[in-house]
């Protein structure tokens, strides 16, 4: 048994593959950060630190005539998103029933997806930096008209390009900018969404938490998400009416290259 | 060799997972040179020829090592089963045993769950498209 407790909590085997599997099935959907992004691990819950190769100068070293310097790492973070579920449900699902109740575990999916989304792409000040606060390039608000979506998209390709970054890229979008675009369909009848996609050659992906696109280039090399543990429910605690579950990670994310993104701003 | 790689339909399958099943046609590929040049350098006498198929042979081994790491990297469990069997000393079989006691504790669904330390194994998402 390790630190997540699974064996300590009230749920038959049959229950935690069904809660694994929900979880799957909610969380994939909306981790656009690892759909765009170099991922490597997992780790292990143990890792706790991705190394950067810089130091930084010591004051004095130990003893005369040796210098010293210290190494600089990137810790990772924890992330945990709490849920609570009803032993009734549960029991229910061992019956067999097939509409058990897992919104509250639906939600922390959700919530735990988008906080990764939002370290990938916006940073999280004292943690890490994301995407769009580390590129060099001047964000162009992308606006509202989903008419000029196109230009400015192709004008994020051309900026990159100019820089040395080849592609495919992918194009993040933030929930309402993918609504935006799914539902448009330019003079024609051509969905806006297939344009988008022959100007980056690559993937179009909804980001719920991304305020905002951010255009990328998927080449490798660029963008690390370093993960220690991998997304997994653990137990926290029970009484005789519920279960108290939680979701969670260990990850650090760093820009190795940060001209080869552009963040296009709401 | 066609498409013969793929076990299914290739439609029907994601990219990840055609990605997937091309390294381990490579893996395959690559474990049978090694093997093929073991036997040629052990029946060879040419001292130049030997030469060269022990720096070919060496290819190998990191074409192999380059096509694990990419599919361990990718299968949480496989990669901890083979944390449990790779580099340790002792007996091979109960490191293996012992391996994957530890990864597929409960029968693979568990309290432990099926992959590694009860991870949900979502890993990378890239080549996902929705």
């Amino acid at each position: 048994m390790n630190h997540l407790l699974r064996s300590h909590a009230p749920i038959s085997d049959a229950v935690w593959s069904l809660l694994d599997e929900e979880a799957r099935e909610r969380l994939t959907p909306a981790l656009a950060a690892r759909k765009l992004v170099d991922f490597s691990g997992p780790l292990g819950w143990e890792h706790s630190a991705t190394n950067l190769g810089r130091t930084s100068p010591l004051a004095s070293g130990p003893c005369e005539g040796v210098a010293g310097l210290q190494r600089r790492v990137l810790p990772l973070v924890e992330v945990r998103a709490d849920f609570e579920l009803s032993r009734s449900e549960l029991r229910d699902a061992d019956r067999g029933a097939d509409d058990v109740d897992l919104e509250a575990l639906d939600k922390a999916a959700h919530q735990i997806a988008v906080a990764e989304n939002v370290a990938v792409f916006h940073g999280w000040h004292g943690a890490m930096t994301g995407i769009g606060e580390a590129s060099p390039h001047e964000p162009t608000p992308l606006g509202d008209a989903t008419d000029a979506y196109p230009r400015h998209v192709a004008g994020a390709v051309d900026r990159l390009l100019s820089s040395g970054v080849t592609g495919p890229y992918g194009l993040a979008l933030g929930r309402e900018q993918y609504r935006r675009v799914v539902e448009t369909a330019e003079h024609g009848g051509y969905p806006l969404l297939d344009h988008l996609r022959k100007i980056v050659e690559g993937p179009i992906v909804w980001a719920p938490g991304l305020e905002g696109a951010v255009v990328l280039s998927l080449r490798g090399g660029d963008f690390v998400f370093e993960c220690g543990q991998d997304l997994s429910i653990g137990y926290a605690s029970h009484n005789s009416e519920v279960v108290q579950l939680y979701l969670e990670e260990s990850f650090s994310f760093h820009v190795a290259t940060p001209e080869a993104a552009v963040a296009l701003k709401a | 060799m066609g498409f013969d790689q793929y076990h299914e339909p290739p439609g029907e399958l994601s990219p990840a997972t055609r990605t997937f099943a091309r390294l381990c046609a490579s893996l395959t590929e690559e474990a049978e040179a090694i093997g093929w040049y073991e036997q040629r350098i052990s029946v060879e006498t040419n001292p130049e020829a030997l030469a060269v198929m022990r720096d070919a042979q060496g290819e190998e081994f990191k074409h192999f090592s380059m096509d694990l790491e990419f599919l361990l990297s990718r299968t949480p469990p496989w990669r901890e089963v083979a944390q449990g069997i790779l580099f340790q000393s002792g007996d091979i079989v109960e490191h293996g045993e012992e391996a994957e006691e530890e990864t597929f504790e409960g029968g693979g669904s568990g309290p432990a769950g099926g992959y590694e330390g009860g991870s949900l194994g979502i890993g990378t998402l890239k080549g996902v498209w929705r």
